[in-house]
C-alpha cells in the first residue's frame, strides 16, 4: 500500500495536455488564433481553483471574477506605470501619472499605486491580493458557518460591489474603460507577435505548473478531507478538524489561482477592465468548469478551452445565438451530465474502452490499494 | 488536576431549550473512568440532545460539562474531540466516496491543521494502526473498497473504528446496533466489549437485551431529567421507570 502522489494515469493526462497546448496548438494555429487560445488558458487557472473549491470542497463561488480581476488589475497597474513615464506623458497637466488620472484632475499618484512601480511587488501581489481578500471573506463567512447558496449569493454581491466601485472611482481605477494602452514589460514590447508567442508559452507553462500543484493538493490528505467535508461536514468536525480553516484555505488557493490567470490575461490581451470582474463573467467562469467537469482538473481545463472556442466561433458567425447556446449548454450540464465532459468520458467511454481491450494479466495482480488509487485517478 | 472527585465526566445543572421547550432540564450525572453507562428513555426524553451538548454540537443555555477537569461547554467541537471525546452518530456517518482505509486514515489523530494535513504522509505507523483497527472492526479484507459498498452494519462498525483510531477517553455511541441484523448485533456486542476496556463509554440504546449485556450503570431520562439511575436490576425494578418507559 504505497501512497503515490501521482499515478501513471495522472502523469499521462498532464503530459497529453502539455503536449496539446505547448506543441500541437502552437504548430497548428496562426498567431491571432494562438493568442486567443492564450486568453482561454488564463480562464483555465480559474477553472483549476473552481475544481478544488467547488468540485472537491463543495464551495460554490459565483464571484471568481473578483479574484481574476484583482490579479489582472495588479499586473495592469504595473504596466500602466511603466507606460506613463514623464517623457511619454509630457502633454498632461501632471506628467508621470497614468493618463486617466490626469483626465480626472488627479495631481499625484495615489498611495496604493506606488508599490506597483516594482515588478517584484507586483508579482507577489498578483496571487496575494486576491488570496488576502478571499481570506477576509472566508473568515467572515466560514467561521460563522455560512455556506451553500448563501455563500454563492454573497460572492456574487461582492462581485457586483467591486464592479461598481471600480467604475465609480474613475480617477483611481480607469473606470469603465479599465486600464488600457499597456505597452512594455521592463522595456520589452508586449504587443508584438513574438512577445505574444512568448507570453503564450509562459502562460501555458504556468498553467501546467498550477495543474501539477493542484493535483498535489488533491492527492494529499487535505484533498481527501475536502471530499469528506463536502459529504459529511459534521463527521469531519467531530474527527477533530476545524472545518472552517480548510474551507478558508481552499478558497484562498482558488483566489490565488484566479489572480495568476488575471495577470496573464492582462499581459496577453493588453488591458484590464471591470467587464471581467462582475457577475456575468464570474458565472461564465463557473460554466467553463461545469461543462468540463467540476470534479476533474483536466476535464475543467478542456471544458474551458472548448466552451471558449465555441464562444468565439459562434460570436463570429451567429453572435445573437451565443447567449442562448451557452444557456442551453449549462442546462444540459446540470440536467443531463452533472459531472461534465469528464464524467461523460469516465462513465460512458471508459467502460466501452475497457470492454474492447483484452484483459491484461498483470492488471489482476495489482494490490487493492493500487487499484483504488487508479480508480481515483479516473474519478478525478 | 485539582478536581477532588475523580469523575471522568461531570455533567451538572445542564439545560437547553428550543423555542421555549426544555429539551434538557437541569440535568446532572457523573461518569467514572472505564465505566460503561447506558442512557435509556422514551422518545423525546432528550437522550441525543445530551450527547449533542457534551460534544458541542448544541450549546447549553445553562450548566457545565467537565471532562477530566476541563470545562467543555466553552470549547469548539474539534477542540472537544482533541480533548478526548469521540462521538458516533445515530445514522452511519462515514465518507461514502472514500475507501475504508481513507476513512480510517482521516480519523487518525495526526495532521489535523491545514498545513499538517498537507504535509501528512502515510507512513508505517499510520498503516499499522489502520490495519489494527480494521481487523478489530471485521473490515480488514475491505480496506481498499469504497465505503459506499459496505452493508449497513459494516458502516456502523466503520464509524466505530473511526472513533477508536482517535483513542478517545470517552466514547459516545448513539444507538450503535439500530438497524442491525441479529448476527451483526451479536458481533457488535462482542466488538464493543473488546474495545470498551480502558475507556469510558456513554451509550444510547433501545435494545434492552443489548443494554443488559453491556451496561455497568443505566441512566433513565424522562422529559429532559433523570428519572432513575443505577444498575439495570435497580432501574428495572423502579416503579417510575416501569410506568413511563419499560411498562409500555
Amino acid at each position: 500500500m504505497t501512497e503515490s502522489t501521482f499515478s501513471r494515469k495522472d502523469l499521462i493526462g498532464v503530459l497529453t495536455f502539455a503536449a496539446l497546448i505547448l506543441v500541437v496548438l502552437p504548430m497548428a494555429l496562426d498567431p491571432f488564433r494562438l493568442n486567443l487560445v492564450g486568453k482561454y488558458l488564463t480562464y483555465g487557472f480559474v477553472a483549476l481553483g473552481l475544481v478544488l473549491s467547488w468540485g472537491d470542497a463543495g464551495i460554490l463561488s459565483l464571484g471568481q471574477g473578483i479574484f481574476f480581476g484583482l490579479g489582472g488589475y495588479c499586473m495592469a497597474m504595473f504596466l500602466k506605470l511603466e507606460a506613463s513615464t514623464p517623457a511619454a506623458t509630457k502633454i498632461q497637466s501632471t506628467p508621470g501619472i497614468p493618463d486617466f488620472m490626469d483626465w480626472n484632475q488627479l495631481t499625484a499618484l495615489p498611495w496604493f499605486w506606488r508599490p506597483f512601480h516594482s515588478l517584484a511587488f507586483t508579482i507577489a501581489a498578483v496571487p496575494l491580493v486576491p488570496a488576502l481578500l478571499a481570506f477576509v471573506i472566508g473568515l467572515a463567512m466560514f467561521k460563522r458557518r455560512v455556506g451553500g447558496t448563501y455563500f454563492a449569493i454573497i460572492t456574487q454581491a461582492i462581485a457586483a460591489i467591486l464592479t461598481i466601485l471600480i467604475i465609480g472611482q474613475q480617477g483611481y481605477t480607469g473606470g469603465v474603460n479599465g486600464i488600457t494602452d499597456l505597452r512594455t514589460l521592463l522595456g520589452w514590447d508586449i504587443r508584438t507577435d513574438h512577445a505574444k508567442l512568448v507570453l503564450y508559452f509562459i502562460s501555458g507553462g504556468l498553467l501546467i505548473a498550477c495543474l501539477v500543484a493542484a493535483q498535489t493538493v488533491r492527492r494529499s490528505k487535505l484533498g481527501r478531507i475536502l471530499l469528506a467535508m463536502r459529504e459529511r461536514e459534521d463527521r469531519v468536525r467531530f474527527s477533530g478538524y476545524d472545518v472552517a480553516n480548510f474551507k478558508i484555505f481552499v478558497f484562498c488557493v482558488a483566489a490565488a489561482l484566479a489572480g495568476i490567470g488575471g495577470a496573464m490575461f492582462t499581459l496577453q490581451v493588453g488591458f484590464m477592465s471591470p467587464s471581467f470582474v462582475g457577475i456575468v463573467p464570474s458565472i461564465e467562469l463557473v460554466i467553463f468548469a461545469a461543462v468540463g467537469g467540476r470534479s476533474s482538473l483536466l476535464g475543467a481545463l478542456y471544458g474551458t478551452l472548448l466552451v471558449n472556442w465555441a464562444k468565439t466561433t459562434f460570436s463570429e458567425d451567429l453572435p445573437q445565438l451565443w447567449l442562448l447556446a451557452m444557456g442551453a449548454m449549462f442546462i444540459a450540464v446540470v440536467v443531463l451530465f452533472p459531472n461534465g465532459l469528464a464524467g461523460l468520458v469516465q462513465d460512458r467511454l471508459a467502460p466501452l474502452l475497457a470492454r474492447l481491450r483484452p484483459q491484461r494479466p498483470e492488471l489482476q495482480q495489482v494490490a487493492p490499494a493500487a487499484v483504488d488509487a487508479s480508480n481515483q485517478g479516473v474519478a478525478r | 488536576m485539582t478536581e477532588p472527585a475523580d469523575f471522568l465526566l461531570a455533567v451538572e445543572g445542564l439545560s437547553v431549550s428550543f423555542d421555549g421547550f426544555k429539551a434538557v432540564d437541569d440535568l446532572s450525572f457523573y461518569v467514572d473512568a472505564n465505566e460503561i453507562r447506558v442512557i435509556i428513555g422514551p422518545n423525546g426524553a432528550g437522550k441525543t440532545t445530551v450527547l449533542d451538548l457534551i460534544c458541542g454540537r448544541t450549546r447549553a443555555s445553562a450548566g457545565s460539562v467537565r471532562f477530566r477537569g476541563r470545562e467543555l461547554t466553552r470549547l469548539k467541537e474539534h477542540q472537544i474531540v482533541q480533548a478526548g471525546v469521540g462521538r458516533k452518530f445515530q445514522t452511519p456517518s462515514i465518507y461514502e466516496e472514500l475507501t475504508v482505509f481513507e476513512n480510517l486514515e482521516i480519523s487518525f489523530p495526526r495532521g489535523r491543521s491545514v498545513f499538517g494535513a498537507l504535509a501528512f504522509r502515510r507512513d508505517e505507523a499510520v498503516r499499522e494502526r489502520v490495519r489494527e483497527i480494521a481487523s478489530l472492526i471485521f473490515l480488514e479484507p475491505m480496506l481498499g473498497e469504497r465505503a459506499e459498498a459496505l452493508s449497513h452494519g459494516q458502516k456502523q462498525w466503520l464509524e466505530i473504528g473511526m472513533l477508536l483510531i482517535q483513542d478517545p477517553a470517552l466514547l459516545m455511541l448513539d444507538e450503535p446496533v439500530a438497524g442491525m441484523s441479529v448476527s451483526e448485533r451479536r458481533k457488535t456486542a462482542e466488538l464493543l466489549r473488546r474495545v470498551l476496556r480502558d475507556r469510558a463509554v456513554l451509550v444510547i440504546e433501545h435494545d434492552m437485551g443489548f443494554v443488559e449485556d453491556i451496561a455497568h450503570r443505566v441512566t433513565v431520562l424522562h422529559q429532559g431529567r433523570v428519572l432513575s439511575e443505577g444498575s439495570m436490576q435497580h432501574v428495572k425494578a423502579d416503579p417510575k421507570v416501569v410506568e413511563v418507559y419499560l411498562g409500555h
